[in-house]
């Protein structure tokens, strides 16, 4: 299997629809590893990485972790508060400390757009960028992309509906990039203090009417809402964004029967998504959990250079 | 007594009716002749300058020299050196130093600092508000008594409009201009970059144009009211160069510069240049309307003066996330090459326009003699290879910072030689002295 002929994961709006499918095919090869008794391959031993995470999270840092250990890498977690991020030692210093070390790839959440691409400068290891500010999560976009491929056989001509706080979600910002190059019509739907500037001009269909974005879907993504949005006058109560945006199965019947229903977590159940929904028939919201070790895996094996050993 | 001739140049100032090819013999600080074939006994230098242009020197009303408090940036030697070799005769700097610029003592620092190791002139302006802090007037009068040309509370803002409206009423009985970095920092709310669809599919927090706007709509309605000459720094939007526009109609008193990078680039170059933190600056560059309408603006006459916002950091300030670096690019020392290539070689101004729009109208805008090419008058003189096709090099600088988009740039046309007070401080973008 050929590597990708690039060093660092940076986003998926750089990326070619040829890198995608390479991922995508790997993570479906390597994906039963987390289902086997054994869950260990020797592809990655003596490879090391980190996974420096600027911004709480569980998921998406155990994830790797695990994608990780399946391919027996090394990993050790790093969590620095993003409040310490003006204040100590300088992204710069840490990552290249780091690297000092011996380490082969950095894994990087950090709350400023951006600092991925500014680390990948200067670092001579791979940097994966696990989520930048208001800007990508390419992790969660290809997981996301993996998931609708199993169960949609593809992209072109599905109707795919992201609901949610679009303006600051990298989740949806990867998922627009994703699957607009595969030719997906995408629906952004939330509320208008909630919608980026400029997303018509790259062929998404912006509203505020979550019905309309609803409307024959084929794949449904339900953003996590990011409560303290409410105290920065974005909206005025959860009740208000419940009521008009809320994703729950009255909703769920102007898409497709088949459709199927995402949401990248952690879930506020009751505010952006119904409990009766996120466990109903048409809900892959584990999937994607599973999926998202699938990728990981995929990632780690093409960047470190385990094609040797595979 | 030390002379100098300029030789065989096409001199140019409109403001003085000149537009001829002749040489220039300076003479202890003046303009002692201008004449063809004037001859070079007793003279000490020539400068060769047929086939290229000889104008009024060019006076930057707008940059920061870091001093006192920041020379790790930029100091009065540094600074003025970048800015003779990009062809300044005299610049104007903010006060927005540690401490700021808000006391006669302060200023006296400058002033007495800058006659020890400046290399152009240096006119120190003031600030509004004690500390820039936006509350208290500070001593305006005690600084206009020490040499400031004009008060700013430069990337500071006053936010408060009744003190605004206060400080134009109390600044005009000292006639001195209040130069105002238009921004309503509620509106721009941390932003980055401009908002719109670049900083859209970057992530980056950006400042919606209205930001700007807002501030301008203010200050020329304040003008209207007080009479005080407002001067809107480095104009950023479409509709702050039409509201600007209307002010002017409607007979406030109101003035604007634009910078090269405003009138060079747009929000496009974040991305282009990846997240370089060189692209980050406050007001930012926008979208291709706003920087046709500063364009525009340029050639209606609509604004007065190109001003840099040479605004000097320290490579540890930039080389940071996007979001944590400071604002501010260099621009001394790009400015003349930009102007040319991007304006007069287009066609957007002719070689009159950007001679008043760099020399005879910001002087005239901080109230000091207009350098021109008359016998008798002081020799500042800047000289120009309108031909010469040159590229941005940052080992080249004589700025301390290189934090500059433009690097690695083609330009065509450079400053050829700078004269300042009748002495060469600059020939072939080498500084003298």
């Amino acid at each position: 299997m050929a590597g990708l002929k690039r060093k660092d994961i940076l986003g998926l709006r750089e990326m070619s629809t040829e890198e995608i499918d390479l991922i995508l095919d790997t993570a479906d090869a390597l994906k039963d590893i987390a289902t086997r008794p054994i869950k260990k391959l020797p592809t990655l031993r003596g490879k090391a990485f980190v996974t420096l995470f600027y911004e709480n999270s569980t998921r998406t840092a155990k994830s790797f972790e695990l994608a990780g250990k399946y391919l027996s890498a090394d990993a050790i977690n790093i969590s620095i508060s993003s409040s310490s991020v003006q204040k100590g030692e300088t992204l710069k210093d840490t990552a290249r400390n780091l690297e000092a070390m011996g380490i082969d790839a950095v894994v990087m959440r950090h709350p400023m757009g951006g600092a991925p691409h500014f680390l990948a400068k200067h670092l001579r290891a791979s940097v994966i960028n696990a989520g930048d500010g208001m800007h990508e999560h390419p992790t969660q976009g290809l997981l996301d992309m993996l998931t609708i491929r199993q169960r949609k056989g593809g992209f072109k001509g599905l109707k795919v509906a992201i609901i949610g706080d679009i303006f600051h979600s990298r989740v949806a910002r990867s998922n627009v990039f994703g699957l607009a190059k595969y030719g997906a019509e995408v629906w952004v739907a939330g509320p208008s203090t909630l919608l980026p500037a400029g997303f018509e001009e790259l062929g998404v269909k912006v509203t505020t009417r979550v019905e309309e974005a609803l409307e024959g879907a084929d794949v449904v993504n339900v953003l996590r809402l990011q409560l303290e949005r409410q105290e920065k006058a974005l909206f005025p109560t959860v009740a208000e964004y419940s009521k008009f945006w809320g994703v729950g199965p009255e909703r769920l019947k102007l898409a497709k029967p088949d459709h199927v229903l995402m949401h990248p977590g952690p879930m506020n159940r009751g505010v952006e998504i119904s409990t009766s929904a996120a466990d109903g028939e048409q809900s892959v919201i584990l999937e994607q959990v599973t999926n998202g070790v699938a990728v990981r895996m995929a990632l780690l094996y093409l960047l470190l250079g385990g094609g040797d050993a595979a | 007594m030390s002379t100098l001739l300029i030789r065989g140049g096409r001199l140019l100032d409109p403001a003085s009716g000149v537009d001829r090819v002749a040489d220039v013999l300076v003479a202890d600080g003046r303009i002692e002749a201008i004449g063809v074939g004037l001859g070079e006994a007793g003279v000490e230098r020539v400068v060769d300058a047929r086939g290229k242009l000889v104008a009024p020197g060019f006076i930057d009303i707008h940059v920061h020299l870091r001093t006192p408090g920041q020379e790790y940036k930029e100091d009065l030697r540094t600074g003025t050196a970048a800015a003779v070799r990009g062809g300044f005769v005299g610049v104007a700097c903010m006060p927005n130093t540690s401490p700021v610029i808000d006391n006669a003592v302060t200023v006296t620092y400058v002033n007495t600092v800058a006659a020890q190791q400046g290399l152009c002139k240096v006119w120190p302006t003031g600030a509004i508000t004690k500390g820039s802090k936006g509350a208290e007037l500070a001593e305006i009068g005690e600084m206009k008594a020490a040499g400031i040309v004009a008060i700013t509370d430069d990337g500071m803002p006053v936010e408060n409009g009744e003190t605004m409206r206060q400080a134009m009423i109390y600044a005009k009985q000292f006639n001195l201009m209040i130069m105002d970095h238009c921004e309503d920092k509620h509106l721009a709310g941390g932003g980055a970059m401009h908002f719109g669809k670049v900083s859209s599919l970057l992530g980056i927090k950006g400042m919606p144009a209205a930001a700007e706007e807002v501030h301008v709509a203010r200050n020329i309605l304040l003008s209207l009211e007080t009479g005080a000459h407002v001067h809107i720094q480095h104009v950023s939007s479409r509709r702050s160069v039409e509201l600007i526009r209307w002010g002017k109609a409607m007979g406030a008193n109101v003035t604007v510069e634009a910078t090269p990078h405003h009138f060079t680039l747009t929000d496009e170059i974040v991305m282009e240049m990846e997240y370089s933190t060189n692209t980050k600056m406050n007001p930012p560059v926008r979208e291709a309307a706003d920087r046709q309408a500063i364009l525009d603006g340029l050639r209606d006459g609509t604004i007065d003066c190109i001003a840099t916002d040479h605004a000097p950091h320290h490579v540890d300030e930039k080389e940071v996330e996007y979001q944590a670096a400071k604002f501010g690019i260099t621009g001394l020392e790009t400015a003349v090459g930009l102007v040319i290539d991007r304006l007069v070689k287009p066609g957007v101004i002719t070689l009159e326009q950007m001679v008043r729009l760099m020399s005879t109208r910001p002087a005239e805008l901080i109230g000091v003699q207009a350098p021109a090419l008359v016998q008798g008058a002081a020799a500042d003189i800047t000289v120009i290879d309108l031909d010469r096709t040159w590229t941005v090099r940052a080992e080249e600088m004589a700025s301390r910072s290189r934090n500059t988009p433009f690097i690695g740039w083609e330009l065509t046309g450079a400053p050829y030689a700078t004269v300042v007070g009748g002495v060469l401080r600059m020939e072939e973008m080498k500084v003298i002295g």
